[in-house]
């Protein structure tokens, strides 16, 4: 199914807000119901068009945060000064109608088949596919060992904190960095992500690990950087880049 | 100003060739790197998307689209498959 997403002519279609979940004070999860889905695999993407009533329209790519099997979902940070994101966080209501054009993507991807040890690295909002793939390795019963580092700004930016603390239940092991504020008591990282907290939280290269690191540009130079200088191939380190949204 | 990668072009890219190009790999006419796709460096601030090679900035792709017609250049490419 999902093989056949792929060769199918990408078209714009209609999609309804089913429903809206908010995850922090600037995040916010749009479920969708999309009639013609082909079908998705954790780590792709879907292109959202906004039409404004004088014909102006906007494009915005972003990344599924559902599992495949699951009813399509977005998760939306809100910056500022965007266009688009204080729309989709602010305004949008169950039953408004979204363009949608997708799925998009086959590199940012991981199967089961893939196997692991998973080494996933998130920077703020590019915590998203990542927690597709969570999803995914859960619900299929995947056996991958899987280890999340997720850098924050603050705890009240962690985006999925339940479903996280959930997950490290069930045997991800979840690693947190706060880069602004640690909560009281946090015993645990409290500064951006660099190589040497690489080191101490990447699986080692000799295991041959699968690391996919999302997030800000600059955190994903530093994340793919530091892994490479840890010994991993390139082609296991997969990489996908936000834009400056200050998630650090 | 912050490059993104070919993921983030996904979508224009399925729509004008097809298919799914982001795992498709690209040589670069101007220094000969081979790269996927995903690892061009995508500007997509200017009127159109820019993609440039990751190792020397040449310009390989560009894309821009007027009334409706998306218009692709690939100039910077010796390949792409």
């Amino acid at each position: 199914m999902a093989r056949a997403a792929l060769r199918r002519r990408l078209t714009w279609q209609a999609a309804t807000v089913d429903a809206v979940v908010e995850e922090t004070a600037r995040a916010r999860t749009i479920v969708l119901s999309v009639p013609d889905w082909p079908g998705h695999l954790a780590g792709q993407h879907l292109d959202v068009r906004l039409t404004a009533e004088d014909g102006y329209r906007a494009e915005r790519s972003y990344s599924i945060a559902s599992a495949p099997g699951e009813p399509v979902a977005i998760t939306v940070e809100r910056l500022d000064d965007g266009e688009v994101s204080p729309y989709l966080t602010q305004e949008l209501r169950p039953g408004d109608v979204l363009g949608l054009r997708g799925p998009v993507g086959g590199y940012f991807v991981w199967e089961p088949a893939d196997g692991g040890p998973l080494l996933l690295a998130a920077g703020g909002s590019g915590i998203v596919p990542l927690r597709a793939m969570l999803r995914h390795r859960q619900r299929s019963g995947a056996t991958a060992q899987a280890r999340l580092l997720y850098s924050s700004r603050s705890q009240a930016e962690v985006i999925y904190a339940a479903e996280l603390g959930q997950l490290a239940a069930d045997g991800v092991e979840v690693i947190c960095t706060f880069t602004r504020r640690s909560p009281a008591g946090w015993t645990g990282y409290a500064r951006r992500v660099d190589a040497a907290l690489l080191a101490e939280v990447a699986w080692p290269a000799g295991q041959a690990p699968l690391a996919f690191a999302c997030g800000p540009t600059s955190f994903v130079e530093t994340v793919a950087t530091g892994l490479a200088g840890l010994g991993y191939p390139a082609g296991r380190i997969r990489t996908e880049r936000f834009g400056a949204t200050g998630a650090r | 100003m912050d490059a993104l990668d070919g993921n983030a072009i996904a979508g224009p890219l399925a729509e004008v060739f097809g298919t799914e190009m982001t795992t498709a790999t690209g040589i670069c006419i101007s220094c000969g790197r081979s790269s996927q796709v995903a690892g061009f460096a995508v500007y997509l601030q200017g009127p159109g998307i820019v993609a440039r090679c990751g190792g020397c900035a040449a310009v390989l792709m560009v894309l821009v689209e007027i009334r409706g017609m998306t218009c692709v250049d690939l100039r910077g490419l010796s390949s792409l498959g």
